[in-house]
């Protein structure tokens, strides 16, 4: 099962490459990961979608605890949650395309970032399902390059992941 | 210099090195010299608190301080020079990781603004030692030094101990650049603070599970040692009459000659041992881990039994095999807590269900008993091992190496005290014995202390017979000495049809004349007659020095009783010829 881990990390060198060496090393997948200083700049904040079963989130969960630079973590995906993916997509766009994608990228509230006489260039923000209906949606277009940030979540209500 | 003050020392980042270690309480560091810590060399040669142990090679600082360690519960230091240096100590540095052993390993590093650019001994020892420490750090500012290492015994010393290795650039030390130096007294981290405590409604579950139990078995592991609960797990198991089992690790955590104690489990584990677990309706598993050498087939694993789980660790509740009751904790506290608990009860097990258990762990006890072949006319190494047992009336320390005689020192010395089995459990380094025994010998001159060893791992660090001329180290060094690389042999008799492929030693050294040539005493003993005034001469005539016992054992032995891969925990080949 996917699971969204989202860790409270001391912001050091080294404390990242710890932290995707356990996964290696212990052979736990890595689904996506995102990171970066949060207001507090001694603290990053980091967000890791993975995949298995219970046993197997248990121990993630419990060896990322034992990494002395972990401050806190909480499986996101135990509780209601908000989840947002950015994703950039250059697709080609000439003649009836250019329209085609236009129209797509309206449908899914995508924008169109950049624009050059054969290309466009559309944002996309949403869940990482709602990314891939986008690519889906885009078939019969000629995608030139696709970019995406990895998942960033947090939990809805009052709960909070902080010191 | 505790206390922070206005006119704090000056002192360059070498001398704070030194002089933290000294705050800290270090006696000894074993090491050896190198480009990247000649300041820090220099210096520990202008004070006399902290001694240095100069080795003959870098792997065996790192197992003398393991072996300190292991010894004492204190975290043993070693400090080694940059590049080969730092290389040279992986493996000792892996060994206490995988057997949970507290140690700080200070690595020399290239200068600060050589880092990345492939300079002279240059290696990133943050990156290849990362696997395998419990934390690593670098020196980024010489003023952090004091707490850097104050942080470093912290962090080894608490919670499930290990390694910790501190990087330290050669810039970071220059004499001329001094500092003011404050050893704090203690380390608080937001990110880390272990539990201490188990949970008291837990514990509570666990009692009322165990006093409800019929067939109990109390399983202990390495983490009753280093957590130096031996007396309060002994006294648990007396109190309520526990059948008690042993890890490899957890030797001498219960004495090894009482009646309740049913030998140790697991792959070479006694046959009764094996088979109380499996038939047993609780466990009571404390400071052991489930590894894969004792479990065997973990969906075969102990199907009756309620299992109670106490562990510091919580990463190792549930790893393998699924805890009921889990407690997180120190072991120490936690066994107090429950034998408080079960007293302040007043109730013990069903005694009735209790006999009927010993009865049946009795009848197999009679079964295998720890028999091999007393009439042979060769010697044997089980037999050699029980006359050193008797001889220093279980009360050495014993330092074993990896392989064949590693699982006949475990099977047949009687271990009746804690601290005293050291010996490689998790990551079996061939080359540990002898290095581990100058650490312990060392620290403890006037107790015996025993490298249990074969022709095989001795000659992994043998250089080390030097060292012991260097410090005056009398150890005595068992060399069962078969010819083969025996564990491998054992492996290819039953697996491969006796192919031998690579475990023959040929062309053996004469480690008579090579202890000689060292300086030391070597006694060769081929006959079994000829195994008693030998023993006696080792440790009573020649007490204080290094003998090298070179003796001849029986090559065709193997170890049983030995777990059938894939089977149950008490599915065993007994003998060449018998099986479960």
């Amino acid at each position: 099962m996917r699971h969204i881990i989202s860790v409270l990390l001391e912001n050091e060198s080294g404390a990242l490459a710890r932290l995707v060496g356990l996964f290696a090393q212990r052979g736990y997948n890595i689904d996506s990961l995102t990171v970066a200083p949060t207001e507090d700049p001694t603290l990053s904040r980091l967000t890791l979608v993975t995949h298995g079963n219970d046993q197997v989130i248990e121990q993630i969960t419990k060896q990322l605890h034992k990494l002395i630079e972990v401050v806190k973590l909480t499986d996101l995906s135990e509780a209601a949650h908000i989840e947002r993916e950015l994703m950039l997509v250059k697709v080609k766009a000439v003649g009836e395309q250019r329209d085609e994608v236009k129209r797509s990228a309206d449908i899914f509230r995508g924008q169109i970032v950049d624009v050059s006489a054969t290309t466009y260039t559309v944002q996309l923000v949403g869940t990482s399902d709602k990314l891939d209906a986008f690519i889906q949606a885009l078939s019969g277009t000629q995608i030139l390059e696709v970019v995406r940030s990895g998942v960033s979540g947090i939990s809805r209500g009052e709960k909070t992941l902080a010191l | 210099m505790t206390s922070q003050s206005k006119h704090a020392e000056m002192l360059s980042g070498a001398a704070m090195v030194i002089r933290a270690l000294a705050d800290e309480g270090v006696e000894y560091v074993y090491g050896y010299p190198g480009g990247a810590v000649l300041h820090i060399y220099d210096a520990l040669f202008q004070q006399n608190k902290v001694k240095h142990v100069l080795v003959r090679h870098e792997q065996a600082a790192t197992h003398m301080a393991d072996a300190y360690a292991r010894a004492t519960g204190k975290a043993g230091v070693v400090l080694v020079t940059s590049g080969p240096g730092a290389t040279n100590a992986v493996t000792g540095i892996a060994t206490a990781y995988m057997d949970s052993i507290p140690m700080v390993v200070l690595t020399g590093q290239v200068m600060s603004h050589l880092i990345g650019e492939d300079a002279f001994q240059e290696t990133d020892m943050l990156g290849i030692s990362r696997p395998i420490v419990k934390h690593n750090m670098s020196v980024r500012r010489p003023e952090d030094i004091p707490y850097l290492i104050k942080k470093a015994f912290y962090i080894a010393q608490s919670g499930r101990p290990g390694p910790v290795v501190l990087d330290i650039p050669k810039d970071m030390t220059i004499p001329s650049n001094k500092f003011p130096y404050h050893y704090p007294d203690e380390i608080k981290l937001r990110s880390y603070q272990p539990k201490l405590k188990g949970h008291s409604g837990q514990i509570k579950k666990a009692v009322s599970a165990l006093l409800a139990a019929k067939k109990p078995v109390l399983y202990s592991g390495g983490g009753v040692i280093m957590g130096g609960a031996a007396a309060e797990l002994t006294e648990l198991a007396q109190y309520l009459n526990l059948p008690v089992t042993n890890t490899l690790m957890g030797l001498g955590a219960y004495p090894g000659e009482d009646k309740q104690f049913i030998g140790m489990l697991g792959m070479h584990g006694s046959y009764e041992a094996n088979q109380a677990m499996h038939h047993a309706d609780l466990i009571l598993a404390v400071g052991a881990r489930f590894d894969d050498r004792v479990t065997n087939n973990t969906k075969k694993f102990c199907p009756n039994a309620t299992i109670i789980h106490i562990d510091i660790d919580p990463a190792s509740i549930s790893k393998t095999i699924n805890a009921h009751i889990p407690i997180v904790g120190l072991v120490q506290p936690v066994l107090e807590e429950m034998l408080a608990t079960v007293k302040q009860k007043k109730k013990k097990l069903d005694s009735s269900a209790l006999e009927q258990w010993w009865q049946q762990i009795n009848d197999w006890r009679a079964v295998h008993g720890g028999r091999y072949d007393t009439t042979s006319a060769l010697l044997k190494p089980q037999h050699v091992i029980e006359q050193v047992s008797k001889i220093t009336k279980g009360e050495a320390f014993v330092c074993s190496d990896v392989g064949q005689h590693q699982m006949f020192a475990a099977q047949y010395y009687k271990f009746n005290k804690p601290n005293r089995w050291i010996n490689s459990g998790g990551l079996g380094t061939m080359g540990f014995g002898l290095p581990a025994a100058m650490g312990v010998k060392l620290n403890f001159p006037q107790a015996d202390v025993v490298c249990v060893t074969g022709e095989g791992s001795i000659q992994m660090n043998i250089q080390e017979l030097s060292t012991c001329k260097q410090y005056g180290l009398g150890v005595k060094i068992i060399n069962l000495n078969n010819g083969y690389l025996g564990m491998v042999k054992q492996w290819q008799d039953m697996n491969y049809e006796s192919r031998y492929a690579s475990s023959y030693m040929d062309s053996l050294p004469d480690f008579i004349k090579l202890a000689e040539a060292y300086g030391h005493v070597g006694i060769r003993v081929t006959k079994p007659e000829e195994l008693q005034p030998a023993l006696q001469r080792a440790f009573v005539e020649l007490k204080d020095q290094l003998v090298f016992l070179d003796i001849h054992i029986d090559p065709k032995e193997h170890v049983y009783p030995m777990q059938i891969p894939g089977g149950a925990v008490n599915e065993m080949f007994l003998s060449k010829t018998e099986r479960t």
